[in-house]
């Protein structure tokens, strides 16, 4: 009996060290299917090393643990009709590859990169141009998703596919990537305890942040800039937003920062500049707007009158047209030691803090939330004569909606 | 007429107040655009002082100056010299110099400081606005035979179009927020040629996006060439109309 069980041991070690042994790194060359024959071939732990060329090659499965590298100069081309890496294996890595022309598809998604079911995937310093889909995560755990170059000319909102995509998916690591031109740029749906960093997103036709039921997630030092409607986070809790630019999100119906439903969140550090709406805030619950930049924005802040417990301290409000937006009368959101680059009073002790408080809500914003139309005396006259009347005697502005400390001079963040 | 419009022009060089005019609007100008060095901001502040300033000063100038030269006209009319001709040489003359004021104070900066559609819209609309409130200037000038009512009625004039006639508006817009009234909106806009200029101008700023936030309809047609030659056509109206009107009245006036 000992020997048999010492047989077994001594035969897994063998296996493993025949594994170990056989890691072997493969140079692959251009030819047809030369991937294909590559990859089936391979076992588990080895390297493929693709040599420059065009590869036009497509739907390769792999389901076993490799890592397939290139020098940047290894294209794949899935010829704008299939699908190219379906990932179904753990830990398994792509490296310095160009993946191009993902094709359309009604039944399914093709991705340029497909995870489906796996855990510890890396997916380093790709080039994914052109494609439907780039990169799609689907019930994926713990990958990395790293300084990638994400591209796509087809700026089609309805068709389009998005630049990141991930769906039940949890720890991942999103940093470095740059996405543009795609549906959305990075989207997020069920997906949890993420650390979203470094990426840049610019002039995706919809989103450049886009997710929902995504809780405990982090998203730092990213920059989102010029996109069709900005950033959009819904029916989510614990989301943290630090040192982040908002950019250019300037259009008819584009927003810095849209919230819905969001719950016990933190916005930190943020930078929005020249949005048409900053941060539009619609049933959030304890949300901390602390220590941010709104500059040269529409809107700087929409705050419907459902979003409840939340506090915006230590912001700096320079240039907006309107600083705060709000449709009802009832306020149960705290502003304080804010400043506002429009605040006119007086500090007669020197603590550097206004003694009067500061209305942020001119009664111009008040009357065009409640009739559009009224937008079109913006900039009249007339307007501006009633915002400094309303100033001196308040009466249709929200008075529960005001900053009681407001800081005289620009705070340093 | 073109020996009475230079004689105008002469007089009115003499007079100095276009002067003082074209220095303030250039000092108001440079000043402005030099603050921010954000051109976009610094032509919306243009804008403001453009609506402001032109109608009260051109109104106010040319009736006064049509007040004080009634001895003047009276005199040219015993010559064999239409009314008409008369009248619209004084006009061109007073209109001409009040353009050039403009565009000598607000023109040269801005095209030093930024150019642009916008920039160029800018001066369009303010030009329409001088001659426009000039012409308004010239019928309350025929309208009135006392000078201290024509001056009263000027004043009034100004601040109707520039302040009272967007209360209005507002008022309006209160009143009948629950229908669809954007469309008579537009109507109602081209009754006063002060919004007219200033939509003209805002929506070729960037800030064109928060008027289409909100009212689609304004932006999409005003937006549109078809917009633009609409609101040029309604401010011709406002120069042609009142000048008719005067040369009609002043032809059977009691001199």
């Amino acid at each position: 009996m000992n020997s048999i069980r010492a047989f077994t041991l001594w035969s897994v070690l063998l296996c493993l060290d025949v594994a170990v042994c056989f890691a072997t790194t493969t140079k692959v060359y251009p030819a047809p299917n030369s991937l294909h024959y590559a990859i089936s071939n391979a076992h588990k732990g080895d390297t493929l090393v693709l040599q420059n060329g065009v590869y036009k090659e497509h739907d390769l499965v792999i389901q076993k643990k490799i890592v397939i590298t290139g020098n940047g100069a290894a294209i794949i081309d899935a010829e704008n009709k299939f699908q190219a890496f379906l990932i179904y294996s753990d830990s398994v890595a792509i490296q310095g590859l160009e993946i191009r022309n993902i094709g359309k598809a009604g039944m399914i998604d093709m991705a340029g990169i497909r995870i489906v079911n796996a855990k510890g995937v890396s997916i380093n310093n790709n080039k994914l141009l052109n494609n439907n889909f780039a990169i799609y995560l689907q019930n994926a755990s713990q990958c990395n998703i790293l300084d990638n170059i994400i591209h796509s000319d087809f700026k089609d909102e309805v068709n389009g596919g998005n630049g990141i995509h991930a769906w039940k998916s949890d720890h991942l690591l999103i940093k470095g990537n740059t996405v543009s031109g795609h549906r959305d740029g990075i989207y997020f749906e069920f997906v949890t305890d993420s650390y979203i960093t470094g990426n840049v997103s610019f002039s995706n036709a919809r989103y450049g942040l886009h997710f929902m039921f995504s809780h405990d997630d982090t998203y730092s030092g990213n920059t989102f800039k010029d996109n069709g409607a900005g950033v959009a986070v819904m029916y989510s809790h614990g989301v943290i937003m630090l040192d982040n630019n908002f950019l250019q999100n300037w259009g008819e119906a584009s927003y810095g920062l849209l919230l819905k439903e969001i719950t016990d969140s933190k916005i930190e550090h943020n930078r929005f500049i020249k949005n048409t709406v900053g941060i539009h805030m619609e049933g959030t619950t304890r949300v901390d707007v602390l220590k941010n930049l709104f500059q040269d924005n529409g809107w700087a802040l929409r705050v419907q009158a459902s979003c409840s417990g939340s506090n915006f301290t230590g912001n700096n409000f320079i240039g907006n047209s309107f600083d705060v937006a709000t449709n009802g009368t009832m306020m149960l959101n705290f502003f304080s030691h804010n400043y506002w680059d429009k605040y006119d009073g007086y500090d007669l002790d020197k603590n550097s803090i206004g003694d009067v408080p500061y209305y942020p809500v001119s009664v111009y914003s008040v009357i065009s939330e409640k009739i559009p139309s009224a937008m079109i005396l913006y900039h009249s006259f007339l307007t501006d004569i009633m915002d400094k009347v309303e100033k001196v005697l308040p009466t249709m502005i929200p008075d529960k909606l005001k900053d009681d400390n407001p800081v005289m001079k620009k705070l340093k963040l | 007429m073109k020996t009475i419009i230079k004689y105008v022009l002469l007089d009115l060089l003499k007079n100095k107040t276009i002067l003082v005019y074209t220095v303030i609007l250039a000092a108001l100008a440079v000043s402005v655009l030099n603050m921010d060095n954000n051109n976009s901001k610094g032509l919306l502040s243009l804008l403001n002082i453009t609506l402001l300033f032109v109608p009260i000063i051109s109104i106010l100038f040319s009736t006064i100056y049509f007040f004080n030269s009634v001895e003047f006209t009276e005199l040219l009319l015993a010559q064999p010299i239409k009314r008409k001709t008369m009248l619209l040489a004084e006009y061109t003359g007073v209109a001409f110099a009040l353009s050039i004021a403009y565009i000598a104070g607000v023109g040269i900066p801005v095209s030093i400081f930024c150019s642009g559609l916008a920039a160029f819209t800018l001066l369009v609309s303010g030009l329409f606005l001088t001659l426009i409130f000039s012409a308004l200037a010239l019928l309350i000038f025929v309208l009135f035979k006392d000078k201290t009512k024509g001056i009263g009625a000027a004043i009034i004039t100004a601040l109707f179009f520039t302040l009272l006639f967007d209360g209005l508006l507002l008022s309006f817009i209160y009143s009948f927020s629950d229908y669809p009234i954007d469309k008579p909106l537009l109507g109602l806009i081209s009754l006063n040629p002060v919004d007219l200029g200033r939509i003209l101008v805002l929506l070729q700023l960037d800030v064109a996006v928060m008027m289409g936030y909100s009212g689609a309809l304004f932006k999409k047609f005003l937006g549109s060439a078809t917009g633009s030659i609409y609101t040029i056509a309604c401010m011709l109206f406002w120069i042609i109309i009142p000048l008719v009107i005067s040369v009609r009245v002043f032809k059977k006036k009691d001199l």
